[in-house]
């Protein structure tokens, strides 16, 4: 299938892009990043906007770049970018092992951090990924540009807190020190994933100062596991407090089942990769030291 | 709403292609149907199966979810491109020598997918080379003879370049 007919501009400024966004309201206009959720949406006529305003000539929006115990990655830069780039291996790695467990290459190549956040599918890793890490993602309006915590950008399946005329244009990610592992049952490599979890742990002595854990696939956005990075804090993080932390992970979700997975093959895989990414995580953190 | 067409100019091949094109129109379509150039195909139309495969800028991408529009200014390379001189790349004789294809429909992404893997790790292990061609489906070959043809390419193209008298 092709997609239906719509008016089209590669803008090169985003003020440019934010005045074509409110201008053409009327049109339903989507903006256009890599186009590897979009373009398969509007091909299948899922998705027939009006306008697409094509964010690939604007200036500035790729990149990444360290400032302080901030990085930040432009909302065009390419997946395979934050695959490669050595910054993100050293000061992001949860976000480098999330996207390698994002599809193959050749959509990698062409998929970007912020149209993957912005697109906000409930079963993708790097809304995940950037939860635990309380990202910050910039949005620009009309009105000029605010900050708004990952948290409260996702708000359900396919829904973000961006307004019809902004546009995400940077994704702030704090350095985590400690241990990170990102994890996912997928029915086939580079499938989305059933279950993935992010995990992250900051070690003092033999206890566990600090963990965020963040869940795909239990419920309609991405989740943090709030009580269960309580439990983990100030415990020894034997297998015990870990094994706590996956009971707690889970406790009180209802996630809905689909052809892929049960809600009880759901939450059981829960426990078990939550089990699996804390381990991971405490390991590694013990690994730095 | 009326499809207004837009002027695109690309390099194909190394060849510069001007053109006017609807916005709407895929790049598997526009490579096939304005420049006649068949040997991309199209499979799924959602990115899944890879058949459509081509480089753009060097990088693998699927030419059934980029529209023509994204790739002004760019250079695409299709399979058309992979012979030259009238002799095939070494992963075309190799596919042809190991049985790499059979029915062929996927025979086009997937050398085109294997000249970028090989172009980023020339000296592969066989495990490597079935995580990477991963991207594309094969429904015909079980994708054995597909992996050993990548692992024999690469050995020839690793070899010292003859240099002609």
């Amino acid at each position: 299938m092709k997609p239906p007919p719509f008016a089209y501009a590669a803008p090169e400024t985003v003020t440019e892009a934010v005045r074509l966004l409110t201008e053409n309201a009327e049109s339903e206009p989507r903006v256009l990043a890599g186009g590897q959720s979009l373009i398969p949406l509007m091909n299948f006529r899922l998705a027939k906007p009006g306008y697409l305003i094509d964010l690939r000539k604007v200036a500035g929006l790729s990149g990444i770049r360290r400032e302080g115990d901030v990085l930040v990655v432009g909302a065009m830069t390419r997946l395979a970018e934050l695959e490669r780039s050595p910054e993100v291996a050293t000061a992001a790695p949860l976000v480098a092992e999330a996207v390698e467990l994002v599809a193959h290459t050749p959509i990698r190549n062409r998929g970007t951090i912020g149209g993957s956040l912005a697109h906000a599918d409930p079963a993708a890793e790097l809304p995940a990924a950037a939860l635990a890490l309380d990202a910050e993602l910039v949005a620009v309006g009309p009105a000029g540009s605010r900050t708004v915590p990952v948290a409260e950008f996702l708000q359900g399946p396919f829904t973000t807190a961006l307004r019809p005329d902004e546009i995400l244009t940077e994704i702030r990610l704090p350095v985590w020190h400690g241990g990170h592992a990102f994890v996912e049952y997928a029915r086939i490599h580079a499938n989305f994933a059933v279950v993935a979890v992010a995990a992250l742990v900051t070690l003092d002595g033999g206890q566990i100062r600090r963990a965020a854990i963040a869940l795909t696939g239990v419920a309609p956005t991405a989740i943090r596991a709030r009580a269960a990075e309580r439990v983990l804090a100030g415990a020894a993080g034997g297998a015990a407090a870990v094994a706590a932390a996956a009971d707690a992970a889970v406790e009180g979700l209802a996630p809905s089942g689909d052809l892929h997975a049960s809600p009880a093959t759901r939450l059981a895989l829960a426990r078990t990769y939550v089990r699996r990414a804390i381990q991971l995580a405490i390991s590694r953190a013990q690994n730095e030291r | 709403m009326a499809s207004q067409t837009r002027p695109i100019s690309l390099t194909v091949n190394g060849r510069p292609v001007t053109a006017d094109v609807e916005p709407r129109k895929l790049l598997v379509d526009f490579l096939r149907e304005d420049l006649g150039l068949v040997g991309a195909h199209i499979g799924c139309e959602q990115g899944v199966c890879g058949t459509c495969t081509v480089l753009l800028n060097g990088a693998s991408i699927r030419s059934c979810i980029t529209f023509a529009v994204q790739a002004d200014g760019a250079e695409v390379s299709t399979v058309e491109g992979l012979a030259g001189h009238g002799e095939l790349h070494p992963l075309q004789d190799e596919f042809s020598e190991k049985q790499g294809l059979q029915c062929g429909y996927c025979t086009p992404g997937m050398l085109m997918r294997a000249r970028e893997i090989l172009a980023q790790n020339p000296d592969p292990t066989l495990t490597q080379v079935r995580e990477a061609i991963a991207s594309n489906l094969c429904r015909c070959t079980g994708y054995q003879f597909i992996a050993e043809a990548v692992l024999a390419a690469a050995a020839r193209m690793r070899e010292p370049k003859e240099v002609a008298p």
